[in-house]
C-alpha cells in the first residue's frame, strides 16, 4: 500500500508548499480543480450504490421492498428527465434546472417541500426536548437553561417590554442588551475556546493522514 | 401500578399535546397578521453600514449557500442583500458551492433582480456562475485564478469570453472583489470563505447564517468577519434597516422575515412555557422524593 | 376498523371541501397550469411528511423515498452537468460539449493539457471501480488523493483562520482606558474573554486530574461551555421554529390562499 501514501502525501506537500512557493501556484490550482473533478464521480459512485442497495431489497423481497420501487423511480424518472434535459426550454445546450423545465419542476414541488418539511418537523420535535428533557438537576444544567432562556425571551419584541422600565443608568441590563452581552463576550469565549480545540485535531488529524500515521483510505487503519 | 403500555400512551399523548401547541403558536400568529417593530443589533448594523458604503460599480461575490431545508431563515437575507447591492449599483456575481444552490439563485433573478430593477441586463452588470462541486478545494482555485473555478457561467457560456460577459472583464481573482457576501446554510459555508477566501485573499466578508450556526461563528466578528446576521431575526433586523433607510421598499415582498417574526416570538413564548412547565413539575417531584422520572 | 374508517371519511370530506374551494376560486386550482397542479403536489407531499408527528405511516415513508431517489438523482444530474462536462470533457475530449452539447468553450487544447486532464478521469473511474467487491484496494488511490488534497488544503486553513487568528483576537488590551479614563464595562468584559477563553482550553486539559487549582479553574471553563451551549439551544430553537413558519406560510398562503 506504499502508491497510495505516497499520492498522499505528495499531493498534501505541493498544496502546503505552494502557499509559500509562488510557482506552485499553477500546480495547487490543477490538483483542487482535480479534485472537484473526482468530487462529481463521488456523486455518481454514491447514486449507484444507492440503486444495488434498493435493488437488493427488492430481489430478495425484503420486508418493505415496495419503498425501494419508488425510491428507485423517483431517481431513474429525475435522472432521465435531468441529464437528458428534457422538455428543457434552453434544450441541451441550456441550463439543467432552467425555469419552466420538468427537472426544475421535480426540484420545485417535490424536493423542496419533502426536504423542508423534514427539518420543520425538528420545531416540534425540540419543543418536546424542551419540556421533557431541559431540567435543573445541577448548577451546570441550570446555567444553560437560564442562558437559553434569556436568549429566547430577549431575542423577541416581548424582551424588549421586560426590562423597558429600568432607569437609564441600567441600560446595560436591560434584556436585549443583557443577551448582545451573552453573545460577545461569554458565548464568544467558549465558542472560540471549542474552535481552537476543533483546528488543533484537525491540524493533527490533517498531519497523521499526510505522513501516512493514519491510513483511512485502506478501510481498517492497517 | 401503571402498565408499560399505559405509560407509552400516556407519553404519546402528551407529546402530541405539546406538537398541536406548537402547531397553534405558529398558525393563529400568521393568520391574524401579527408582527412587531425590529431594532437592529451592533452586528447587523455593521453588515448594513458595509454594504450601504460600497460606491457604484463595486464587485461583489454574493454566495448562496442554502437549499430549501434552510430557505426560511437564509432567503429573506439574500432577497434584503440583492435589493440591497442594487440599488446601490454593485455588480452582482452570484454563485454557489451547494448543488441545490442554483434555484435559488433563479428565484432571485425572477422574482427580485428582473420585476424590481429592470435596468440590472445580464452579463453587464450581475452574473449566475450556478454551481460548481469542489467544497474549499473550489475557493482555493478561486483565490488564484476565477476562470479557472467557474469556467462558464450557468447558461454554459465562457466566463473568458469578455465579450457576452463584458462583467468578466475586470474579475482575475477573489482579490478582484471589494464585498463577498455569503448566506450560509451549513457546509461548506461562511468558515470556509472566511478561511479560504477572505483572510487569505484580504477580503472583506459578510455574511447570514442559520441561527444553529451562528454560536460557531461569533469568534470570527469583527476581526475576520464583518458581521454577521444570525437566522430569521438578523434577517428581520436587516428587513428593517433597509426599509428605514429607503422607504420605497415599503411592501409585502420586501419585508418576509418582519412578517415571519410575529409566528416566531410567539412559539418563543410556548418554549419558555413548557421550560417552566417542564421544570415545575421535575421540581415538585424532585420534593415528593421521585426522582428521575 | 372503525377508526380507520372515521379517519378516511374525514379525510375524503376535507379534500372535497378543498376541491370546492379551489374550484370557486379561493385557492389554487390544481387543473388550471403546472405550478398550480405543483402547489398541489407540494401540499400533499407537506402533509404526508407531517404526519409522521402522529405516527409512522406509509404516506411518511412514502415520501422518505421520493426524497432519497430524487436527492440522489438531482445531485448525479448537477455534478454531470456542471462540472464534468465544463471541467473534465472540456479539456480532455472539448470537441464534445462544443458541438453536441453548444456548449462555448474552447476547441483547441494542446494534447499536453488533454493528458493531463486523464489523470482526474482515471481517478474518478478507479473511484467507481470500488463498487465491485475486488475493486476496493484499487480504489484506495483516488481516496488517498481526496484525502491528500483535503489535509493539505484544511491544515493551512484551520492553522491561519481558526488557530492563530483567534489567539490574535484574543490578545487584547486587557485595561481598557477610553477618551474619559477607564472603562470598567470593557475592562471586566476583556478579561472575561480571555480569562474565559483561558478557563475553557484548561478544561479541555484532559492528560491531568483536574483537582486543586486546576480544577476551579476547569470549573469555571465548564460554566463559560455550559453558557455557550444553552445559548446555542436558544439559536437552534430559534433556527428550527423559523423553518416551521416557513412551512406553514406555503400551506395557508401559496396553497390554501387563507392569507
Amino acid at each position: 500500500m506504499a502508491v497510495p501514501r505516497m499520492i498522499t502525501f505528495t499531493v498534501a506537500t505541493v498544496l502546503i508548499v505552494a502557499m509559500f512557493v509562488p510557482p506552485l501556484e499553477p500546480i495547487r490550482e490543477e490538483f483542487s480543480n482535480f479534485f472537484n473533478i473526482i468530487a462529481a464521480f463521488a456523486f455518481v459512485l454514491g447514486a449507484a450504490s444507492l440503486l444495488g442497495v434498493h435493488w437488493r431489497r427488492i430481489r430478495r423481497r425484503v420486508r418493505g421492498w415496495g419503498y425501494s420501487i419508488v425510491c428507485m423511480a423517483s431517481f431513474l424518472i429525475t435522472l432521465i428527465v435531468g441529464l437528458l434535459k428534457l422538455g428543457s426550454p434552453g434544450g441541451i445546450g441550456g441550463s439543467a434546472i432552467a425555469e419552466g423545465s420538468p427537472f426544475a419542476w421535480i426540484f420545485d414541488y417535490v424536493f423542496t417541500p419533502i426536504d423542508a418539511t423534514l427539518f420543520s418537523l425538528l420545531a416540534f420535535y425540540v419543543a418536546s426536548a424542551a419540556f421533557r428533557a431541559f431540567r435543573v438537576r445541577n448548577a451546570e444544567a441550570t446555567i444553560m437553561l437560564v442562558t437559553a432562556f434569556l436568549l429566547l425571551l430577549g431575542r423577541t419584541f416581548l424582551g424588549n417590554l421586560v426590562t423597558a422600565w429600568l432607569p437609564p443608568e441600567m441600560e446595560p441590563f436591560e434584556l436585549p442588551n443583557l443577551v448582545q452581552w451573552i453573545m460577545y463576550v461569554p458565548m464568544t469565549a467558549g465558542s472560540r475556546a471549542i474552535m481552537i480545540g476543533v483546528a488543533l485535531g484537525t491540524i493533527a488529524t490533517s498531519l497523521k493522514i499526510i505522513l501516512g500515521i493514519d491510513r483511512p483510505y485502506l478501510g481498517g487503519g492497517k | 401500578m401503571v402498565s408499560l403500555a399505559e405509560l407509552a400512551r400516556e407519553r404519546l399523548a402528551g407529546r402530541r399535546l405539546i406538537y398541536l401547541c406548537i402547531l397553534l403558536s405558529v398558525t393563529v400568529p400568521m393568520i391574524w397578521k401579527i408582527s412587531f417593530k425590529e431594532h437592529a443589533s451592533p452586528m447587523v448594523k455593521n453588515v448594513f453600514d458595509q454594504v450601504e458604503s460600497l460606491p457604484p460599480g463595486a464587485r461583489v461575490l454574493l454566495v448562496f449557500d442554502f437549499d430549501p431545508g434552510t430557505e426560511p431563515e437564509i432567503k429573506p437575507m439574500s432577497d434584503a442583500f440583492t435589493r440591497h447591492l442594487c440599488l446601490k449599483g454593485a455588480k452582482l456575481y452570484c454563485l454557489t458551492l451547494w448543488p441545490t444552490g442554483p434555484v435559488e439563485i433563479d428565484k432571485v433573478i425572477r422574482n427580485v433582480l428582473t420585476p424590481e430593477f429592470p435596468d440590472y441586463y445580464y452579463g453587464a452588470d450581475y452574473i449566475n456562475l450556478g454551481f460548481v462541486s469542489g467544497d474549499e478545494a473550489i475557493i482555493a482555485v478561486a483565490l488564484t485564478s476565477f476562470q479557472k473555478a467557474f469556467p462558464t457561467d450557468a447558461h454554459n457560456i465562457s466566463t473568458s469570453d469578455t465579450k457576452r460577459l463584458p462583467i468578466m472583464k475586470w474579475v482575475e481573482n477573489i482579490r478582484s472583489f471589494n464585498l463577498i457576501i455569503e448566506c450560509s446554510g451549513g457546509y461548506p459555508g461562511l468558515p470556509e470563505w472566511i478561511r479560504y477566501a477572505a483572510v487569505p485573499g484580504g477580503v472583506p466578508i459578510v455574511g447570514g447564517s442559520v441561527a444553529v450556526g451562528t454560536p460557531e461563528l461569533f469568534p470570527y466578528v469583527p476581526d475576520q468577519c464583518v458581521g454577521l446576521l444570525a437566522g430569521l431575526k438578523g434577517a428581520a433586523e436587516y428587513e428593517q434597516l433597509l426599509l428605514e433607510r429607503y422607504p420605497l421598499l415599503e411592501r409585502p415582498e420586501c419585508r418576509v422575515a418582519l412578517d415571519r417574526m410575529g409566528p416566531q416570538t410567539v412559539a418563543h413564548l410556548a418554549i419558555i412555557l413548557f421550560i417552566i412547565i417542564g421544570n415545575g413539575i421535575y421540581l415538585s417531584q424532585k420534593r415528593r422524593g421521585r426522582v428521575g422520572t | 376498523m372503525t377508526r380507520r374508517l372515521i379517519v378516511a371519511i374525514i379525510a375524503l370530506t376535507l379534500l372535497l371541501m378543498l376541491l370546492i374551494r379551489a374550484s370557486s376560486g379561493a385557492m389554487v386550482n390544481p387543473f388550471m397550469d403546472y405550478e398550480s397542479l405543483g402547489k398541489w403536489v407540494a401540499a400533499v407531499l407537506t402533509l404526508c411528511t407531517l404526519s409522521f408527528l402522529y405516527s409512522d405511516n406509509p404516506f411518511y415513508r412514502f415520501c422518505e423515498h421520493v426524497l432519497v431517489g430524487v436527492t440522489a438523482a438531482y445531485w448525479m444530474v448537477l455534478g454531470f452537468w456542471r462540472t464534468i462536462v465544463p471541467k473534465l470533457l472540456a479539456n480532455v475530449v472539448p470537441e464534445i460539449p462544443a458541438y453536441f452539447f453548444n456548449m462555448d468553450t474552447p476547441v483547441t487544447v494542446s494534447l499536453i493539457h488533454r493528458l493531463i486532464y486523464c489523470v482526474p478521469l482515471g481517478l474518478g473511474l478507479l473511484l467507481l471501480v470500488r463498487l465491485h467487491p475486488r475493486g476496493r484496494s484499487i480504489s484506495a488511490w483516488t481516496l488517498a488523493f481526496i484525502l491528500g488534497t483535503t489535509a493539505g488544503l484544511r491544515l493551512f486553513g484551520h492553522l491561519e483562520a481558526d488557530f492563530m487568528a483567534q489567539i490574535q483576537n484574543s490578545i487584547t488590551p486587557l485595561v481598557s482606558v477610553a477618551e474619559g479614563g477607564f472603562n470598567l464595562g470593557r475592562t471586566f468584559n476583556a478579561f472575561l474573554i480571555t480569562g474565559g477563553l483561558v478557563c475553557c482550553l484548561f478544561y479541555f486539559y484532559f492528560s491531568r486530574d483536574s483537582d486543586g487549582a486546576l480544577g476551579r479553574v476547569s470549573k469555571f471553563g465548564l460554566w463559560i461551555l455550559m453558557l455557550t451551549f444553552g445559548a446555542g439551544f436558544g439559536f437552534t430553537v430559534m433556527g428550527r421554529i423559523a423553518l416551521l413558519v416557513g412551512r406553514v406560510e406555503f400551506l395557508l398562503q401559496d396553497w390554501l390562499g387563507f392569507i
